[in-house]
């Protein structure tokens, strides 16, 4: 269960990279484990580590100084696509990251981030391209992520509004999970079920269909 | 809902269980694939929580994405992968999960034996911890990949949280030219809409070119539905679906059969019923597809150039193109037939059926793979190795110089030890080509079987249409 998504301020990691796919945030070969640990070492490692393990030259921009301690990620444009591995938000989050600003978010990874407690923030591409002037102009600016007021605050008072699937807002700053939720629908699951025979049996032929 | 309704819409309002006001709709899911690789932690979340399986004889599992695909008598030598495929099997003992798993007759790519068994069946609502359960919706069933956490709701509730997707109409009319298959068909729909083109949509298929496709050509398609954003994509049920059907181990039988027919004959369309998006491609002006970059979506007809990132419309597009062009070493302009590669793959929840393994031996056969060439060829399930033996597949690829494996993900994934080297080419029946997709530095030419197999021969990217007999290969495939 994850703690409640509280607001943050941050700088920013600038990612120019597009149609980041999961593959990159982490390869397969680090989805043999059992468990959710040690993933930060596993984000964008081949962009970050040659073969032997030191880091590539000219480092990768999460390995560069003073990027530890940044929790917002500046993507290019359309972050996350590929597999449903939840592996690649689980590596974001344990490497510190927060949000993650992109034009658009494929599906399943923005469902897995919400519930890990990573924000997509999804602006169109006129903004997307002024935050990353704004990048360029000063590389240590800092961001305001407000959830509640669904809104990041630029420097000069200015405010970026941004969408967010209400039932997934109020989960994140609760910080309840829909597991819980979906327990509690017991009684309906029952009545459902009641009403409807099940459609297969994994353990053999299936039975009459209503 | 009243008035005519989608297919998805029909599948939809069966299975909603409750919806509260501002909440996603509790959704009652059918059937629940899972693998080794992202199931353990949602069995610890159980564990943690003390909570059981609430539908065990809903849920199937398979070892398919970490496993070794050389002989079966031999173990499992990467550790890691040895303790996940492990884990999998405590796991479905303790929750007393069937499990179809290492030297298992029944073993194979989940997506591959989910129908193969009678599993996957039409109307249903399907569910994996994998972005490719799309597959299953050739059936006409709903089914859609999910995260871990996700895995974990299922197990416990066999519900999930979901909004009504919208829908999109893939409209395919038109007959596909001889050495064009169905994985050209959803090369070409990448290419025309983009990665991100399907985003928040459910596609369906629909249109003479999809009605006379057989059901694993159709797998191919829906497959990689995922591959233009879309959680799922879904072709009506019909009488290929039905006789694909009949008599599989899980589908009903007897009076049950006929019940369960009448039923799906209901599921297509509504006449009348609209969609929120539709495209419409022409089956007759479609050629063998190749993609030349680094997302499924950078595809080309065979016998294209390769794009100048100059010439691209924004800048994102520009930079986009330059990335993957430098990755895979490509020059703007050059032409993709006669690029060379190291190594082609024949395989993959994409394209590791019966059928496209006949397609691929139909090319094979008298040939040899070209000097220097490398060709894998992994059934997509230990059913498909069997059916392929018997028909002596097996012996063709031998002969062709290809190498003959157990069933598994492979090279599709490269997680289990089969992958590229860095800087080598493949010409892949996979369905990502991804930077490090094969193996670190890899670099993937995404295209059918007919494609992979006439490259093979030719040492570099080759037009399957030149293949002689040509005309007849098409046929050879079977439904
Ligand atoms: S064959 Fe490839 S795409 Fe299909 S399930 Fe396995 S790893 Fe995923």
């Amino acid at each position: 269960m994850a703690r409640p998504f509280a607001g943050f301020a941050s700088r920013v990691i600038p990612l120019p990279a597009e149609n980041v796919d999961t593959d990159q945030i982490v390869p397969a070969r680090f989805l043999k484990a059992t468990d959710k640990s040690g993933l930060a070492e596993a984000l964008f490692r081949d962009w970050r580590f040659e073969a032997d393990g030191s880091l590539k030259e000219p480092r990768f921009v999460l390995d560069q100084p003073d990027m530890s301690g940044r929790r917002i990620l500046l993507a290019g444009e359309n972050f996350g696509c590929g597999s449903s591995r939840e592996h690649a938000p689980w590596a974001l989050v344990s490497w510190g990251i927060q949000a993650v600003i992109t034009t658009s978010c494929a599906d399943i990874f923005r469902t897995n981030a919400l519930k890990n407690g990573l924000l997509p923030i999804v602006v169109d591409h006129e903004r997307h391209r002024q935050l990353f002037e704004l990048l360029a102009r000063d590389p240590d600016v800092e961001l305001t992520v407000d959830l509640a007021a669904q809104v990041v605050h630029l420097p000069g008072d200015e405010d970026l509004p941004f969408n967010v699937d209400p039932f997934s807002k109020l989960m994140l700053l609760e910080g309840t999970d829909e597991l819980g939720y979906l327990l509690g629908k017991s009684t309906e699951i029952d009545a459902w079920e009641g009403r409807h025979v099940a459609r297969v049996d994994t353990r053999g032929p299936s039975g009459t269909t209503a | 809902m009243t008035g005519p309704r989608t297919l998805v819409d029909k599948i939809w309002d069966d299975h909603v269980v409750a919806e509260d006001p501002g909440a996603p709709s509790v959704l009652a899911i059918d059937l629940h694939l899972v693998h080794e690789v992202t199931s353990p932690q949602a069995f610890t979340g159980l564990r943690r929580r003390g909570l059981k399986v609430r539908h065990p004889e809903r849920t199937v599992a398979t070892a398919d994405h970490s496993v070794p695909t050389t002989p079966r008598n031999l173990p499992i030598l990467d550790e890691l992968a040895a303790a996940q495929v492990a884990q999998l099997e405590t796991n479905c003992r303790e929750f007393d999960i069937p499990l179809h798993g290492l030297g298992s007759p029944s073993q194979g790519i989940v997506h591959v034996i989910g129908p193969q068994l009678g599993l996957t069946q039409p109307g249903m609502t399907i569910v994996c911890g994998d972005s490719h359960t799309s597959t299953h919706g050739a059936f006409g069933a709903l089914a859609f990949g999910i995260g871990t956490s996700e895995v974990e709701m299922v197990l416990a509730t066999q519900c999930l949280l979901q909004r009504r997707p919208q829908t999109y109409e893939v409209r395919v009319d038109g007959r596909l030219a001889p050495g064009v298959s169905a994985k050209d068909v959803i090369l070409a729909l990448l290419s025309r809409i983009g990665i991100a083109g399907g985003t928040g949509h459910v596609f369906e298929y629909r249109g003479e070119a999809i009605e006379a496709l057989s059901m694993e050509q159709r797998m191919t398609i829906c497959n990689m539905s995922i591959e233009g954003g879309a959680r799922a994509g879904l072709i009506a049920p019909d009488d290929t679906t039905f006789e694909y059907l009949a008599g599989r181990p899980h589908a009903p039988q007897g009076a049950a059969w006929d019940d369960a027919v009448a039923r799906w004959r209901a599921l297509p369309s509504d006449p009348e019923a609209a969609f929120d998006r539709s495209v419409t491609i022409d089956a007759a002006s479609l050629e063998p597809m190749v993609t030349y970059g680094t997302n499924p979506g950078m595809g080309l007809p065979i016998s294209a150039r390769v794009p100048d990132p100059a010439a691209a419309g924004d800048d994102a597009r520009r930079r986009g193109l330059e990335q993957a062009l430098a990755y895979m070493d490509l020059q703007p302009g050059q032409a993709l037939l006669g690029q060379k590669v190291d190594v082609v793959f024949i395989g993959s929840c994409t394209n590791g059926r019966i059928s496209d393994l006949r397609l691929a031996a139909a090319a094979l056969k008298g040939r040899h793979v070209a000097d220097g060439v490398r060709m894998m060829v992994v059934p997509g399930s230990d059913e498909v190795k069997r059916e392929a033996e018997r028909e002596g597949l097996h012996e063709i690829f031998r002969a062709a110089g290809a190498d003959w494996r157990e069933a598994g993900c492979s090279m599709c994934i490269a997680m289990n030890g089969d992958q590229l080297s860095p800087g080598q080419y493949a010409v892949s029946t996979s369905n990502r080509n991804f930077e490090g997709r094969q193996g670190k530095g890899g670099r993937t030419f995404l295209a059918s079987p007919l494609t992979a197999a006439a490259s093979a021969v030719a040492g570099a990217i080759a037009d399957p249409r030149l293949l002689p007999g040509i005309e007849s290969l098409a046929a050879v495939g079977g439904r």
